[in-house]
């Protein structure tokens, strides 16, 4: 089960005609798709579209009831390939992941679908995953799009928008038998707002039916000659239908006067923050009515060239807002000008950096630079010769300020794995170790530092191949449960038995796609209504080869990890030794435990509750507990003493007593500081009784030896 | 151009732009920012309000930096064109739930002094970074408010962690309170409290912190979080009447030595006596007023105070009977049950972590078996395999509290034991060095008894501590008959305290060799 329940917003998605839609971008989406027809649906989380595949998943009765398969992929590859129904059959499909590491692994499917074309509307909703927030390599998704022949749209980050860029996609891919990419990016996707609903619309033809009556054709096989064929058909056919469905349904959007000495061409995402900065100048109103010109892109590829130039008549400057680099759309443009002899000079990374966000600050500065250079004229005299020097700032506070990277949560059981290689390599001296994508990448950041290098998605143990032959040190490999059914079974584990490497691979399996927000996998042992869960990884590693396999049923006994640590590392066989280090995330088992430990406790019943203390006057305020945890609810305190220097460590109520702090002080002999308090709510009556005399022992003890010297007892 | 200038005549700047409201929350992951956006964005659309809510969802929401941005106008037959992010200079309102998460806002710009309201929770969030540090690397609070005070047209500062924990809730509720009771937003109070209600999860306590937040950010009242709860022992002792009498003559002594000094010198015996007993507290003083004959007046008797305080923490070094009577106190046990504080009905079991080696239990044995056994690695060997181990004590119950109680009760017989005879010759040694400089460079000689900081905690830790005290005592006599040799040695000590091996202090100390090697050459 999902990290965010959407249970109660899915029933939003039933809205019927006229009615007013009001939520975040994601679910506009699904409810655009339910009223476009959509036949089957699918992708494969990850932010900023995670969260799509968790409406699809809480939404799948209501989507079963139109008669839609939902389908989670096992990765976007799996996801893309899905879209081969709408090859053949006249059935709408729509799948999601992020874009570009996804539409990465998704390429070869992409590849295909669009040299096969299709017959039905394909829809790949792209989650692109650029600037503040983003947690991948910066690219453009746009590329694919070029290579490919996929038609790639841009919409304006409002939901009115979004959910026409739903209807006019499936509309303009059946126009053209080409698949579509609708991107939509971080902000986008969480955007709330309002639209106009319509019924939703049950498929003409349903994945079910198609099968009744099965469909094949030849050429539409990726194979030669068929292949070449398929080239010339989308550049001679599909290409200029796509141009002409553009420009004939108004897909672009003019905006502000016809006329007017210099205009801006903006992509469809870029549109309010090119607003944003031109109502600052003065020069559009709060509706965004602009006094500049604008031509916004809501298909960004391919461009309708005398659209453009029409744009351009009689202006004597244009400025491209085009996020990321390189710069598609600019040379696009730039070369149309150039052969139409156009005497419209072109601006766009002069004015505006080549890499990075455009934010608020960076598209004022643009849209400001342009115009100084083209139209001083039109920027209010304010800002022309602005005659107020801006004030200087208050102190400084870069070097004040810590930088906050993401981390473990409180009580992760993924904290003690790498607590464990850290004191393995204390003791053995550093090894080389590769990362994988998910939270275990966190471990390569402060306080662990371990691993220094992320290939993708179940690539891990693969990108240590070079070292598979073994040396003086083995070389380590972590792969989350996620990478692991993603990708990391063939292209890692397979990999590595075929090659007979002699490495270490830990995997790290917490139960859940847990760093997308907590989805279930194959080796979920959580019951899933409608998917096949509990297969273990172990299994699967056995399955493929492996002949050395380790399971550790409970990530929080240190020295047991660090057992099967040393022995990975120091046995005599020499092909690849996989651990399998198990515990449940302990962000979903907190969500799953707690309402059914509180429901117990109110029920009268036994219940032990764990957390643990430091003891103050014990810690030394050393921060080596610290240093082997991170954990957000180990924090420090200073105290009101005199005699102290250093602040001393405290746990906050946050913590939920996974045991960590006590595991690792006693692996690591850190300092006797921790204890672990158990409430046991509900006690027996023996229970009470017993303790009730051990107390009172206990207490004359204490009296007794307070009652024969001196203390000095805090306040 | 002219013509098109006609044709492009420029609209007024439209007054309904101000109108729009800005507010943005900076957050980290897992305190409730989605939380708070909803109900901000939930009281405007019910009060008549187009409003636009965006985050950024993702792998920063696991304990990183997030942020939270809203915009919202007066409904009009259009929908506004509202920005998905906020610019600097361009903020009405900045929530942030952490105090150096309002330091972020201010380096981004998002705090102006011409129209930001800046809310801010005055309590910490620590970051990893600073709690790592050995020694005191948590971030200024104060820089912060002082810049926040410059940057912001109005501040609203309290512990709003507090408020939510002492309601049973989490800070996206007194948030929510603040930003109400600032009055920015043009919602009533009982609008506010209507999305709170509307939620439908744990409204009792959202509301409870909501209205104290509320009242707080009206007055203007500001707080910071107060320090851990009081560690410093109380002024007078508790115990047998016959001791409290010995006590007071004893401290008595407290008042012959020189005024600035006495404070300090007052925490350090309390902490002696309490460590050990009475006697242990004369032998402090009677190792503190030798100190204070040879101090200078002129420098307000600098050496003796801080003397006083790392005498002190010399003194009580840790030990085995140290842990242990600790652990067993009836005070000890008050302390843990004030923080867990179980409900009523229930029980608490306690469980300690110990892990005693080798050297921690031969150092318990009279010193010269103890010497014996330490000077033979076969012994030593023997004794860790019998005994150095992870234990889990039970202190509820009564067997293996006794084993502790016991233990702590062995304290009487400390001075016997091999430990303490080699504390005490570090102990002299250090005095000796510092009292050696003491006519002939002051600063020097007080820069050395604070270098006593350096060790402290226990087997490794304690280990690592020792020796980075010992290279910084190399620095020491490096740097002896240097002008500027007290202030290398403080930089030495602060390097130290920098990371956990001292890669700073190696860095630090080759920089002196090269310039003490030069001299002498």
């Amino acid at each position: 089960m999902a990290e965010r329940s959407f249970a109660k917003e899915v029933q939003k998605l039933k809205l019927g005609e006229g009615e007013t839609f009001a939520g975040e971008g994601i679910l506009a989406i699904t409810k655009a798709l339910l009223e476009s027809g959509v036949g089957y649906v699918g992708g494969y989380q990850g932010a900023p579209i995670s969260h799509l595949m968790d409406v699809l998943a809480d939404a799948e009765e209501i989507l079963s009831d139109l008669g839609v398969r939902y389908e989670a992929n096992a990765s976007e590859a799996a996801a893309a390939a899905m879209l081969a129904a709408s090859v053949h059959y006249p059935i709408r499909g729509a799948v999601t992941f992020k874009g570009p590491v996804g539409v990465n692994v998704a390429s070869d499917a992409l590849a295909n679908l669009a040299s096969s074309g299709v017959t039905g509307g394909a829809l790949v909703i792209v989650g692109e995953d650029y600037g503040e927030g983003s947690s991948i390599m910066q690219e453009r998704s746009h590329a694919f799009a070029m290579k490919s022949q996929i038609w790639l749209m841009d919409p304006r980050p409002n939901l009115p928008s979004i959910v026409r860029a739903v209807e006019d996609g499936f509309d303009l891919s059946e126009a053209t038998n080409t698949p579509v990419m609708l991107m939509v990016r971080i902000r986008s996707c969480h955007v709330t707002g309002t639209f106009t609903a319509r019924d939703n619309k049950r498929p003409p033809l349903t994945v079910r039916e198609a099968l009744s009556n099965p469909r094949s054709d030849y050429s539409r096989v990726v194979l030669p000659p068929m292949s070449y064929a398929q080239e010339q058909n989308k550049i001679n056919d599909r290409w200029p239908a796509a141009q002409a469905y553009i420009r004939d349904k108004g897909l672009n959007e003019f905006f502000g006067p016809k006329d007017g000495p210099v205009g801006i061409v903006v992509q469809g995402g870029m549109y309010n923050g090119v607003i944003r900065a031109l109502q600052r100048l003065g020069l559009a109103d709060i509706y965004g009515e602009t006094d500049i010109p604008l031509y916004c892109l809501n298909v960004t590829y391919p461009i309708v060239a005398d659209e453009f130039l029409d744009f351009c008549e009689g202006k004597e400057a244009v400025l491209v807002v085009e996020e990321g680099q390189p710069e598609f759309l600019e040379q696009a443009l730039g070369s149309a000008l150039y052969r139409a002899k156009s005497g419209t000079s072109l601006h766009g990374k002069d004015v505006l950096p080549m890499a990075g966000e455009y934010t608020g600050q960076v598209m004022l500065d643009g849209v400001e630079a342009f115009l100084r250079k083209t139209a001083p004229d039109l920027l209010p005299a304010q800002i022309r010769s602005p005659n107020a020097v801006k004030t200087a700032a208050g102190p400084d506070l870069t070097k004040t300020v810590p930088i906050r990277p993401p981390g473990f949560c409180v009580g992760c059981p993924e904290r003690p794995i790498f607590a464990a290689l850290k004191m393995t390599e204390q003791a053995r001296g550093k090894h080389q170790i590769a990362g994988d994508i998910g939270c275990h990448l966190f471990a390569c950041l402060p306080p662990f530092e371990i691993g220094g290098s992320t290939m993708g998605y179940g690539l891990g143990p693969a990108s240590n191949a070079a070292f598979d032959g073994g040396g003086e040190r083995r070389s380590i490999a972590i792969i989350g449960d996620g990478g692991f059914w993603h990708n990391g079974l063939s292209s890692s584990v397979g990999n590595a038995v075929y090659n007979k490497s002699d490495s270490v691979i830990v995997v790290v399996d917490n139960f859940y796609s847990a760093a997308t927000g907590g989805q279930d996998i194959l080796s979920s042992r959580a019951d899933n209504k409608s998917k096949s869960t509990g297969h273990p990884i172990a299994e699967a590693v056995k399955g493929v080869g492996v002949k050395w396999v380790r399971e550790i049923d409970r990530t929080y006994d240190v020295p047991k990890m660090r057992k099967i640590l040393d022995e990975a590392l120091t046995t005599d066989y020499d092909g690849p030794k996989v651990i399998v280090a198990s515990s449940e995330c302990m962000l979903n088992r907190q969500r799953r435990e707690k309402p059914l430990r509180d429901k117990a406790i109110a029920a009268g019943r036994r219940v032990e509750k764990p957390r643990f203390g430091v003891d103050e006057d014990i810690c030394t305020g050393d921060h080596a507990c610290i240093r082997l945890s991170g954990c957000p609810s180990l924090s420090l305190k200073k105290l009101d003493d005199p005699l102290r220097d250093d602040p001393i460590a405290a746990i906050d109520q946050s913590c939920v007593g996974c045991g960590n702090c006590g595991e690792v002080a006693d692996a690591a002999i850190l300092c006797p500081s921790f204890y672990r308090a158990d409430v046991v709510h509900n006690p027996g009556w023996m229970e009470r009784t017993l303790a009730g005399i051990s107390n009172a022992a206990i207490s004359f003890l204490q009296r007794r030896r307070s009652g024969n010297r001196l203390e000095f007892v805090k306040a | 151009m002219s013509a098109n200038s006609v044709a492009l005549e420029r609209k007024k700047h439209d007054p309904r732009i101000g109108e729009v409201i800005k507010l943005a929350i900076m957050a980290v992951g897992g305190q409730g920012g989605g939380v708070l956006t909803n109900w901000v964005e939930d009281v405007a659309r019910a009060n008549g309000y187009d409003v636009q809510a965006t985050s950024v969802a993702g792998v920063a929401q696991r304990t990183g930096a997030t942020i939270y941005y809203i915009e919202m106008a007066p409904a009009g037959d259009k929908k506004p064109v509202f920005s998905l992010m906020p610019s600097a200079g361009d903020v009405d309102i900045l929530v942030a739930a952490e105090m150096m998460e309002a330091g972020r806002a201010i380096i981004r710009g998002f705090v102006t002094p011409d129209r930001t309201t800046l809310i801010v929770s005055s309590h910490r969030a620590l970051a990893v970074s600073e709690k790592t540090v050995p020694g005191d690397g948590i971030a200024s609070t104060e820089e912060v408010v002082a810049a926040a005070e410059v940057a912001a047209q109005r501040l609203i500062l309290f512990d709003m962690e507090e408020i939510a924990l002492s309601s049973g809730t989490v800070i996206s509720a007194s948030l929510l309170g603040a930003l109400a009771g600032s009055q920015t937003l043009p919602f009533t109070r009982s609008a506010f409290e209507a999305a709170i209600e509307r939620s439908g999860r744990g409204v009792k306590q959202s509301l409870a912190a909501f209205s104290t937040a509320y009242e707080m950010a009206q007055t203007g009242e500001r707080t910071m979080p107060g320090k851990g709860k009081s560690a410093a022992p109380a002024d007078m002792p508790s115990g047998p009447g016959r001791l409290i009498e010995k006590w007071q003559k004893l401290s008595g002594r407290i008042s012959a030595l020189p005024e600035p000094t006495r404070n300090m010198a007052l925490a350090g015996l309390r902490a002696v006596v309490d460590y050990q007993d009475l006697a242990y507290g004369a032998d402090y003083l009677d190792r503190l007023e030798v100190i204070a004959g040879r101090d200078r007046p002129d420098r307000q008797f600098a050496l003796t105070t801080e003397a006083a305080k790392y005498l002190a923490k010399a003194m009580c070094y840790d030990d085995v009977f140290r842990v242990a009577d600790i652990k067993t106190r009836g005070s000890r046990f008050r302390q843990v049950h004030d923080e867990i504080s179980p409900a009523n009905g229930t029980r608490m079991m306690i469980t300690e972590f110990m892990h005693p080696r080798a050297e921690e239990l031969v150092g318990l044995l009279p010193a010269r078996l103890g010497r014996r056994l330490s000077d033979s690695p076969s012994a030593m060997r023997l004794i860790d395999r019998l005994f150095n181990r992870g234990r889990r004590v039970r202190t509820d119950r009564l067997m293996p509290f006794l084993q502790l109680y016991v233990m702590g009760g062995l304290r009487r017989y400390r001075r016997g034991t091999l430990r303490h005879s080699e504390e005490v010759a570090h102990m002299e040694s250090w005095l000796a060095t510092a009292l050696s400089t003491v006519e002939s460079d002051y600063d020097l000689a007080v820069e050395v008894i604070r270098n006593r900081r350096l060790i402290k905690g226990y087997s490794d830790t304690h280990a690592r501590g020792l020796s980075k005290y010992d290279r910084v005592m190399e620095g020491v006599s490096l740097l002896a008959g240097r002008a500027d040799a007290a202030d290398w040695v403080r930089r030495l000590r602060e390097a130290a305290l920098k990371d956990e091996k001292g890669d700073a202090l190696d860095g630090a100390l080759e920089t002196v060799r090269s310039f003490t090697g030069e001299l002498s050459s």
